[in-house]
């Protein structure tokens, strides 16, 4: 249940007692006592001289961490609110435990402009939900071709600049944004994938595009891209994200940069650390994801990658589709999934699967996005804001349409049972969402 | 993690057919039992009397969303020997260009109290997305979608082929030319594996072999005489002309000259090996005139089969409801 818009009384103090305190930045994992005041971490285990708590939250049998980060969330405003709307998708994300997004600029209009992007963040704050950091749009339009003004973008509260699902521009533009964005320090993000090899494919080449005679994308033309923007980056000395890494091939380009000391940093699409393409089956929709769903051996090289850290960060890269553009033949289904309430148990299996402990589990959606966001967040140091998830780690749930916050339903997950539900989320000392 | 397990949507717990959809993972006795069933069919076809009453009374829709006159001619023909009313509908042409979603179509019609819908779409997986919304005893034949699969073409060349070679277990078999874009191509795979071919090939060029074919359980040939030696059976595919706008091929003339079929490349097969071909033929591209009208050719009987199985087909799906 959700609580925006109560207004904590200006001072409210509040204790969490009794959780398993996990903060991944300081590798924090025992339990204790969590003491906020004025919206603030305001000390751990030790009430700090005089604090006297107005509300005292039993979290016995809870692990208590930052509110999530989620690099790729698709609130779908403006332009697609027959898919979702901010209130319904800023529910979702708090209902997931996520008190920090990203949203990519593909909406309609693209955040190209900084009108929108004001806009945007000022209905956001005024929900009182998770904080929202918009990503501009790269070019204008989204269309490769001119680029967006993105000083501009920035003083109107983008925190970088990216294509979103839109195809890179030509090489030549794409030298031209990184060296503009180098020249005043921004970070572009970007999804490699080659826009002429993917052109018209749906689906990873590979035994299953043959058997299921769908048109597809090959892993080259990932790797193809990573190339390329490897020999841009070290031309313009452009600093970039790379989103959405999905091949094992990539991923090794990726480790293999990193190691020779490239200023890279990548994320990975929670969906690509447990699905592949055979469980597409006969022609499930709601898996036409982009980048596609790969092999089982990309699927298992990118959950590694993630449990070493060269894959920096785990998102969901939420995309709520309505229903009428999934019950679609696969090949015209809109690609994506909605999947913020479904980050942090999808996150829990892959760490517990990887064997890592929970802080090393939890770094991958908390501490590490939100430095590669370039925002405050992501821990519970004494100081921070209190943004905290409450999550109770071994609370299994079935994933059902009526019990997803989200207006997307559209999840190759629905029917499966999950374990680990965030129970009560804080933004800002501020409760906004708890269980029922 | 794996999904939840998907229930096949063309074969019900019983064993039955409830659609066509694909000859992928169709049970080798259904396979046979769909073949015996169409033995029965040919016969009605050489009476002065072409029908039979199994089907009287039940509404059999042609819904292709993209055009065919001769899959839907040679459906309509099988319907209509089975004594089926047979409605032909070209949607291609109306409702989805004024917006209509495919649900909402077949909706529609299921609406008309339609008893079987057979469907043709360029999108791969659209009859089982089809398949998957209509009410329960409706059947769903696919007449080819997209580059999947095309059941009822790959079934009649697996009649055709038991017709003239009676066993697959001893057999060589070729399919050559484009098997990217073929849908024709990916149903005689599944069903020559599932019949017990031990020897499968597909000839060639690169840029329209599809990736990881091999896990199909075909040998993939570049050259074109290597591929076809000691074969029973060769498959020549059609190759449509927009091929060569893609970069895939540089002309028609230089396809015919490294993978179209002629006389001196036939030789390299055995004597009595049989010539097919889906249809419509590109003399001239993928075959030569001699070798088409030639005495190995079993293009024509193929097509007479094709009526025989797609009543079989039909008339099992007709009378599980």
């Amino acid at each position: 249940m959700s609580r925006r818009g109560r207004e904590p009384p200006a001072g409210m103090r509040i204790e969490i007692k009794g959780a398993r305190l996990v903060d991944p930045a300081s590798n924090r994992d025992r339990p204790g006592s969590l003491f906020i005041a004025d919206g603030k971490i305001a000390a751990l285990d030790k009430a700090p001289d005089g604090f006297r708590a107005d509300e005292v939250i039993d979290a016995t049998g809870l692990v208590a961490c930052p509110g999530l980060v989620d690099l790729a969330a698709r609130l779908r405003e403006p332009g697609f609110e027959y898919k979702a709307t901010l209130e319904s998708e800023m529910r979702a994300a708090v209902a997931g435990g996520v008190t920090t997004l990203a949203c990519p600029p593909d909406t309609d209009p693209p955040l190209d402009e900084p009108g929108l992007v004001e806009m945007l963040t000022r209905r956001a704050a005024s929900l009182n939900a998770a904080h929202v950091h918009p990503v501009g749009a790269l070019t204008v339009g989204l269309k490769g071709e001119r680029l967006a003004e993105m000083a501009e973008l920035t003083e109107a509260g983008c925190v970088g600049f990216s294509q979103g699902q839109a195809s890179l521009p030509d090489t030549r533009t794409l030298l031209n944004a990184l060296r503009y964005a180098a020249t005043l320090g921004y970070t572009v993000w970007l999804r490699p994938e080659d826009a002429s090899l993917a052109a018209g494919g749906v689906a990873h080449t590979g035994e299953v595009s043959t058997r299921l005679g769908l048109p597809s994308i090959p892993t080259i033309a990932e790797t193809v891209a990573i190339r390329t923007l490897l020999e841009l980056m070290a031309a313009t000395g452009a600093r970039v994200h790379l989103e959405r890494v999905s091949s094992a091939a990539g991923v090794a380009l990726v480790t293999q940069a990193k190691s020779q000391g490239v200023p890279l940093t990548c994320d990975v699409s929670v969906h690509h650390l447990h699905l592949c393409d055979r469980d597409i089956g006969e022609f499930d929709s709601n898996c036409r994801l982009a980048p596609p769903l790969r092999e089982p051996g990309d699927r298992d090289a990118l959950r590694r990658a993630a449990a070493q850290g060269a894959i920096d960060a785990i998102c969901s890269d939420h995309a709520p589709v309505d229903d009428d553009s999934k019950q679609v033949p696969f090949g015209e289904a809109e690609p994506g999934a909605t999947a913020i309430e479904l980050l942090l148990p999808l996150t829990l299996q892959w760490g517990r699967e990887s064997g890592l402990k929970l802080a090393e589990t939890l770094a991958a959606v908390t501490h590490r996005p939100a430095r590669i966001l370039g925002v405050p967040g992501g821990t519970l140091t004494a100081g921070s804001a209190a943004d905290v998830c409450l999550f109770d780690p071994e609370r299994p749930w079935v994933v059902r349409r009526e019990v997803l916050a989200s207006q997307g339903k559209n999840t190759p997950f629905l029917g499966l049972e999950l374990t680990g539900r965030a129970v009560r989320t804080l933004v800002g000392g501020r409760t906004v969402h708890e269980l029922r | 993690m794996s999904l939840s397990s998907k229930a096949s949507l063309q074969v019900g717990p019983d064993g039955k057919l409830k659609h066509l959809l694909t000859t992928e993972g169709l049970p080798a006795e259904l396979v046979r039992h769909i073949l015996d069933t169409a033995d029965q069919f040919v016969s009605v076809s050489e009476r002065d009397v072409k029908k039979v009453p199994l089907l009287r009374g039940k509404s059999i829709f042609n819904v292709f969303f993209e055009n065919s006159t001769r899959t839907r001619t040679t459906f309509e023909i099988a319907a209509k020997r089975l004594s089926a009313d047979v409605i032909n509908l070209n949607v291609g042409a109306s409702s989805t260009t004024k917006g209509e979603t495919l649900l909402d179509t077949v909706w529609n019609l299921q609406a008309m109290d339609a008893d079987m819908f057979i469907v043709r779409h360029s999108q791969s997986g659209a009859p089982h997305l089809i398949a998957r919304h209509v009410k329960p005893g409706v059947a769903v034949i696919n007449a080819g979608d997209g580059r999947h699969a095309h059941p009822t073409q790959g079934l009649l060349d697996m009649y055709t082929i038991r017709h003239y070679k009676k066993d697959f277990t001893g057999l060589t078999v070729a399919i050559v030319g484009d098997v990217l874009h073929s849908r024709v191509a990916r149903s005689q795979i599944h069903a020559l594996k599932t019949l017990g071919v031990p020897d499968l090939r597909v000839i060639g060029p690169r840029t329209l072999v599809p990736a990881q074919v091999e896990r199909l359980g075909v040998r993939v040939f570049d050259d074109m005489v290597a591929g076809l030696k000691d074969c029973d059976v060769v498959i020549m595919l059609r190759l449509q002309s927009e091929r060569m706008n893609g970069a895939l091929l540089p002309s028609a003339g230089e396809f015919f000259k490294c993978y179209g079929l002629n006389a001196e490349k036939l030789a390299h097969a055995k004597p009595d090996a049989i010539v097919m071909h889906p249809g419509p033929m590109n003399r001239g591209v993928e075959i030569d005139s001699a070798v088409a009208d030639g005495r190995q050719s079993v293009i024509l009987p193929q097509v007479t089969f094709g009526i025989a199985v797609r009543m079989a087909v039909m008339s099992m799906l007709g009378s599980a409801q």
